[in-house]
């Protein structure tokens, strides 16, 4: 599937023709595309494109920042990388008309450390859009149109996928999550308007631009307008990148990826829900199983604890370690699973981890800690009779 | 020989400075400037750094300490980073892990006496449909197998030798 580059729509789109479509309209009719495509972030939390630029267009602390999120951590996902490997056109394109949008001339690309070596084609890229007049000053020709693009290196922590963390790693600082409001819209980088959104989302940005406003709110559902990029690995026999509408049955997407025998999928990363089999009816979109595009497949032979801890002892060492659920909440539920695995622990123990679980939920300060529980608590819901009465390593020996 | 050491860490922070600015925000590239020129952001640095940003030396470590790609500590000429998140894990890291250590004669997390290698785990690097992944700096291998350690440690070693690195 990834091989063939020339079935995703990402290859039949002209970003310049997407730019030209722009220039002939003002910040409020860019917007109002926007709004009427329905698009939402495609970096998991799903908030309305549209309505983060609109906000961002009607702050009034400047010089505004267009902040490409390409911080991808989640586990899972590799979309991003594959995307600004091979369409990054699209995401700066899509960059200078979020610039257009809300009067910004300065855009900032924060690559992850993980990925430094797209970093030489990327430059490349940027150098070759100076050249040809699609970015630096009066862009296309235009007067007073000025707008260029710097990649920010980030140097390896998950968290700084947060807007905020990310932010904060921009000027300088350890990336640890700010209070919100105030929204990065009005107070982001260097105290200034900003947008941070994800690579893919400034790619279908582009997109609309070129192809459309109908072409794109007609695909998916009413809730999810569009398509999506899915990154699926685990057990299947075809891993790889997918483009599907939004909408699509976990089952449909199981098939065409060549996944048999399925146990679960995790959808939307470590941070995401495991779902069993007997819900793979339900469907990818943000109404439902809400997704940055992970999607993790688990055959019949895998044991869900190994999962669970694999993904707690991730979050355990991700965490900032500056709000306290986050911080003790996910090394308490780590060593549960331990416990769970030697079987020592109890049901009342496992009732008080889950409750911990929901603590962390509502308390944490960033999406981190809110949804690092997620998976563990999906797991003990859904596969409680596999994970629990496992015999102790004493009971063995015995 | 130490004092000229020290001047020369001195003249190239100040070189840095020059090109990266002296805002807050331009700390985190010059620390990574320094990790990348001497494998690691030592106490000297720290310092020096602090004093031509002109914040104070613990906001420095703060950062440097914060994040998982600056290093206090000297690091091997090659740091290499297998990804031990669930999709490579699925995919057998366990079985490169241990060839690893066996090539190199270290646990995770430790360093060659030569200097030459370090061994590290890292989160997800976003290979998970080609994994087991690792990064030997900058370079990323996927579908790494415990034959193909070999081949990977080997090609450091002839760089190494041709004085690529040097």
């Amino acid at each position: 599937m990834t091989a063939d580059l020339n079935s995703f729509t990402f290859a039949t789109i002209r970003p310049e023709e997407g730019i030209k479509t722009v220039l002939k309209k003002n910040s409020t009719d860019i917007i109002e595309m926007l709004k009427e495509s329905r698009l939402k972030g495609r970096g998991g939390a799903g908030f309305p494109t549209a309505l983060k630029w609109e906000l961002a267009a009607n702050a009034e602390r400047e010089p505004k920042y267009v902040v490409c999120n390409a911080d991808e951590g989640e586990p899972g996902t590799f979309k991003d990388r594959f995307i600004l490997n091979h369409f990054p056109d699209l995401v700066i394109a899509g960059m200078t008309i979020g610039a257009m949008a809300i009067g910004s001339e300065k855009g900032v690309i924060y690559l992850r450390g993980e990925y430094s070596y797209l970093r030489n084609h990327l430059e490349y890229v940027l150098k070759t859009r100076r050249e040809t007049g699609l970015l630096g000053e009066n862009i296309f020709g235009r007067k007073g149109l000025n707008f260029d693009v710097e990649i920010r290196m980030g140097v390896g922590a998950y968290v700084c996928g947060e807007e905020t963390c990310l932010i904060e790693s921009l000027e300088g600082y350890r990336g640890e999550a700010r209070n919100r409001p105030p929204f990065p819209v009005n107070a982001g980088f260097m105290g200034n308007s900003t947008i941070v959104n994800n690579v893919e989302t400034f790619a279908w940005v582009t997109s609309i631009a070129d192809k459309g406003v109908d072409w794109f709110k007609n695909i998916g559902t009413d809730k999810s307008s569009g398509l999506k990029l899915f990154s699926v690995s685990g057990d299947c026999e075809k891993p790889g990148i997918y483009e599907f509408p939004m909408g699509i049955t976990i089952e449909e997407l199981l098939k065409t990826v060549g996944a048999e025998n399925t146990k679960a999928v995790q959808v939307g990363g470590a941070s995401g829900c495991c779902i069993p089999a007997a819900e793979f009816n339900r469907t990818l979109a943000f109404e439902d199983c809400s997704t940055g595009g992970s999607i993790i497949v688990f055959g019949q032979h895998r044991d869900m604890l190994e999962v669970a801890e694999n993904f707690l002892d991730f979050f355990a060492e991700e965490s900032c370690g500056q709000c306290t659920p986050c911080r003790e909440g996910n090394v308490k539920l780590l060593e549960g699973v331990k416990l769970l695995r030697e079987g020592k622990c109890p049901m009342r123990y496992l009732q008080e981890l889950c409750s911990l679980g929901e603590t962390m939920q509502l308390a944490s300060k960033c999406g981190l800690g809110q949804s690092s529980p997620n998976a563990f608590l999906s797991i003990v819901k859904n596969f409680k009779s596999e994970i629990m009465g496992r015999k102790s390593s004493n009971a063995i020996a015995g | 020989m130490f004092v000229t050491e020290q001047q020369n860490l001195i003249n190239e922070i100040s070189q840095l400075v020059k090109s990266h600015g002296t805002n807050r925000s331009a700390l985190i590239p010059i620390l990574s400037q320094i990790q990348k020129e001497y494998s690691y952001i030592s106490e000297h640095a720290m310092l020096v750094v602090a004093d031509m940003l002109e914040i104070p030396p613990v906001e420095v470590y703060g950062v440097a300490s914060f994040y998982s790609f600056l290093d206090q500590k000297p690091k091997g000429k090659f740091i290499i980073r297998l990804c031990k998140t669930i999709s490579c894990d699925m995919l057998g890291k366990d079985k490169v892990a241990g060839q690893l250590e066996n090539e190199l004669g270290i646990k995770f997390g430790e360093t060659t006496k030569d200097g030459k290698f370090t061994l590290e785990w890292a989160n997800c690097l976003g290979m998970c449909d080609k994994g087991p992944a690792l990064l030997v700096n900058d370079q990323v291998f996927t579908s790494v197998t415990p034959e193909k350690v070999f081949d990977i440690v080997e090609g450091c070693r002839s760089m190494l030798n041709s004085n690529v690195l040097q």
